[in-house]
């Protein structure tokens, strides 16, 4: 975390308008909202299943969508809400997936772990740890096969940096110089297993190095470090020089599901990370202390989100359940949807 | 004394080979380890050494020469001293003809030796043929027509690309793809790594991105590696996506029991892949299946799995010259009609149940033989229509006997012609145990035309 060395911080913060923080605010501040409300409505019995929250992390997702483009892909694991109301996908949508509703992204069928979003670009929601990983590399391989300059930003955690088909996707994706971010966000805990119980070589961006893949660790509590970061690993893909890994330094403060206990770490440890490292709490400042936004504006972006929150979580109940028929849909395509 | 160098055997299934090159030319004098000529098989180019030393006394087959048996004379070494057979003359009567040496050009025949495989049944058509019957025939291999189709179907659309261990520069492991990578370049053939999960997972992800991956495992045994791409990723995208995505792509490559490669080399992956929702699966037998069969399956917009063999890979089949041949899924095809017994069967296992026809034949006895083609989707109407007339089912496949394609048709006709039914459905299947390397074992472990022609004779009590 911060007191990674290699991390970058403040001094790798690019200029940014009082607009852009404030958007990067009301971004992060959605999908906390958003993931609080989740975890009410599971509590409720209105979200079954499996559904992991985002919350801690967001600056990790807000920062780089700052960096993206129109066109650029993203894809996932299960941990996925974040990166879906980042890159502009309806919460009302995401909110009716998760309580498996007609007006899910999915229609009811995938569920919190697999959503997907043609029109946003997004391409899962995976829920098998890694997978997502060469399924990101090929998408950025298709754009390099079609003559197009995209990028495509592959998440995965600490936990599935140590699955083998990552080595495996950074040895192809170097050797055919792939547009592909890899967007490690180390967490510190792969489900219950803190990264140094998992491995001895816990500095993950440098495995990269093996395969002379460039890369770097950012603070992820830092949405300008992100987007800084991020930046500079889009302009090197854009550029046709590969891939490049980033290793985004954040933190969970839920569990690792809504079943987790969490008895593997001190309620001191996230109550500390809380108090002095959020990064929302930090852009709250930043546009406070200098004077871009107001109390009275920030209170305006606050009740601006717990409206849509609310509003999402009343179409997530509203929305009835999937036709029975669906059950028989979707399992063979008489023209391959992305081609349509 | 003259010795007769023979044609070598370089691999566990070669049956020919070509002569590619003499190191050595008549009148030389040759010492035991002497590399005397390059020799192709269907896999690689291999250099292959003399055994014995002395002089090479002629040359029988010319370099270049295709479709060379293996164990055919193809050279004579003689002792010091002893005469040099006159430049001309023909061989010493033991010696079977030379084949003609071909062109290496395009669009040629294959050479077709009077020994091949036993000519296949004439396929009686059932419903509406798949193509215009007085089509010109072509005699093709499988693995000719494996290529064609690929190669036809990257000229019709440039999504559509080959990638896979080998499939390149070196044209295949088993040759499937040789002359792509000259066709069509690096951008479009393209050589992996040894990583199947990986590069399974990336063709996934490029059939998101709207490419139509043509993935190659060099044989499906090393796709187990794979299978979670393949049936998370691939096969349950378009489900979990409320239909927003799916993977249009085709995993293809030799499945099942090859010859002789022991327990991990030689398994048939049909019953697993054919459980799984979202996947096709083709097993083809003949060569016009194998073509026009992968052409549907590359245009397919769903995950296709495609399974080859690779003792069928140098078989020949008649094909039509046709512009454009494809072979629609979910329909079989019936090779031969019959009253007495239907017998169900595809891919390699069509070779038992087509010899055991014949020979059923010669005993009274008529078989309907039904090759299924696709496994999903599956033509249950052809089948159960059979039973109906015949009131008795043998099925046949090389895959292990607990949960295979047997046991699923047989449960199938029990629920839809139970009272069509005058015996039990038999399988012949392969044994319940993992593949052994001895070859008495191996041959064991395998069906066989005697035990197709057992269970015809139990279910039909004659």
């Amino acid at each position: 975390m911060a007191t990674r060395k290699t991390a970058s911080r403040a001094s790798a913060k690019p200029n940014v308008s009082a607009d852009e923080l404030k958007a990067y605010y009301r971004d992060m501040l959605l999908i906390r909202r958003f993931e609080e409300k989740a975890g009410q409505l599971y509590g409720m019995g209105l979200i079954g299943g499996f559904c992991h929250l985002y919350i801690g992390q967001e600056a990790v997702v807000v920062g780089l969508e700052a960096a993206a483009e129109e066109g650029d892909k993203r894809v996932t694991s299960y941990r996925d809400h974040g990166h879906m109301l980042a890159c502009g996908m309806d919460p009302k949508g995401v909110m009716a997936e998760l309580t498996g509703r007609e007006g899910g992204y999915s229609k009811g069928k995938g569920g919190s772990m697999h959503m997907f979003s043609k029109e946003k670009h997004f391409y899962g929601g995976h829920g098998i740890v890694a997978a997502q990983v060469p399924i990101g590399a090929g998408l950025a391989f298709s754009d390099m096969y079609k003559g197009n300059d995209r990028v495509t930003f592959t998440y995965f955690g600490d936990g599935a940096a140590n699955q083998g088909q990552v080595a495996e996707t950074y040895n192809m994706a170097e050797l055919w110089a792939l547009p592909c971010i890899f967007v490690i966000e180390n967490n510190q805990y792969a489900m219950g297993t803190s990264v140094k119980r998992a491995t001895k070589s816990p500095d993950f961006w440098e495995r990269g190095a093996a395969y002379g893949i460039a890369g770097e660790a950012v603070d992820g509590m830092d949405v300008l470090a992100v987007k800084a970061a991020g930046e500079k690993a889009v302009a090197h893909c854009r550029a046709g020089k590969g891939p490049y890994i980033l290793e985004v330094m954040t933190y969970r403060y839920r569990g690792h599901s809504m079943s987790d206990p969490a008895k593997y770490r001190t309620r001191e440890e996230v109550q500390e990370m809380r108090e002095k490292r959020d990064a929302i709490e930090h852009v709250r400042q930043l546009l406070l202390t200098g004077g871009h936004a107001s109390d009275e504006d920030l209170k305006k972006i606050d009740k601006e989100i717990k409206d849509i929150v609310n509003e999402a979580a009343e179409f997530s109940k509203e929305s009835p359940e999937p036709a029975l028929e669906e059950l028989w849909t979707d399992i063979y395509a008489d023209v391959a949807p992305q081609d349509a | 004394m003259a010795t007769e160098i023979l044609m070598p055997a370089l691999s566990p299934t070669m049956e020919e080979g070509t002569l590619a090159k003499w190191l050595v030319k008549e009148g030389d004098t040759v010492s035991a380890g002497d590399i005397l000529a390059e020799i192709e098989t269907d896999k690689a180019t291999m250099e292959f050494e003399a055994v014995d030393e002395g002089i090479m006394g002629k040359i029988l087959i010319a370099e270049g020469t295709e479709g060379v048996k293996v164990n055919s004379p193809i050279a004579i070494l003689v002792e010091e001293g002893e005469d040099v057979p006159e430049a001309g003359a023909e061989g010493n009567g033991e010696t079977a003809p030379a084949p003609v040496a071909l062109e290496t050009s395009e669009g040629k025949a294959d050479p077709a030796p009077a020994t091949a495989q036993p000519a296949p049944a004439t396929a009686k058509s059932n419903a509406s043929p798949d193509w215009p019957e007085d089509a010109e025939m072509v005699k093709t291999t499988v693995r000719e027509a494996l290529r064609d189709a690929m190669a036809e179907e990257m000229r019709r659309d440039d999504s559509v690309f080959v990638m896979g261990e080998e499939v390149a520069e070196y044209q295949g492991a088993y040759k499937v793809t040789q002359g792509l990578l000259d066709e069509f370049g690096a951008r479009r053939v393209i050589d992996t790594p040894i990583t199947e999960h990986g590069f399974a997972g990336l063709g996934v992800g490029a059939a998101f991105g709207g490419l139509r991956p043509i993935v190659e495992f060099m044989t499906f045994n090393f796709a187990m590696q794979a299978m979670d791409q393949i049936v998370n990723s691939a096969a349950k995208t378009l489900y979990m996506s409320g239909g927003q995505m799916g993977a249009p792509m085709v995993f293809r490559g030799p499945n099942g029991a090859a010859a002789r490669v022991g327990a991990q080399h030689s398994q048939d992956y049909a019953a697993w892949y054919s459980s799984i929702p979202g996947l096709k699966v083709v097993q083809p037998y003949s060569a016009a299946d194998a073509k026009g069969l992968l052409k549907t399956a590359i245009r397919d917009p769903n995950p296709v799995i495609f399974l080859e063999n690779e003792i069928l890979y140098g078989r020949s089949f008649e094909v039509p010259k046709v512009d454009d041949l494809t072979i629609p899924f979910g329909k079989a095809r019936i090779w031969r009609e019959g009253t007495d017994v239907t017998l169900v069967s595809c891919g390699i296992g069509m070779t038992y149940t087509l010899e055991a026809a014949e020979q059923l034949a010669k005993d009274g006895i008529e078989a309907e033989v039904i090759d299924l083609r696709t496994l999903r989707p599956l033509d249950y109407d052809t089948v159960i229509a059979s039973v109906q007339k015949t009131n008795r089912c043998v099925t046949v496949e090389e895959g292990f006997p607990v949960c295979s394609i047997g046991n699923h048709l047989s449960a199938y006709i029990m629920t839809h012609a139970f009272d069509y039914l005058d015996a039990p459905v038999l399988n012949c299947t392969g044994k319940d145990v993992p593949m052994p390397y001895a070859a008495n074992l191996e041959k064991l472990a395998l069906t066989s035309v005697k035990e197709v022609i057992e269970a015809v004779h139990a279910v039909t009590y004659r």
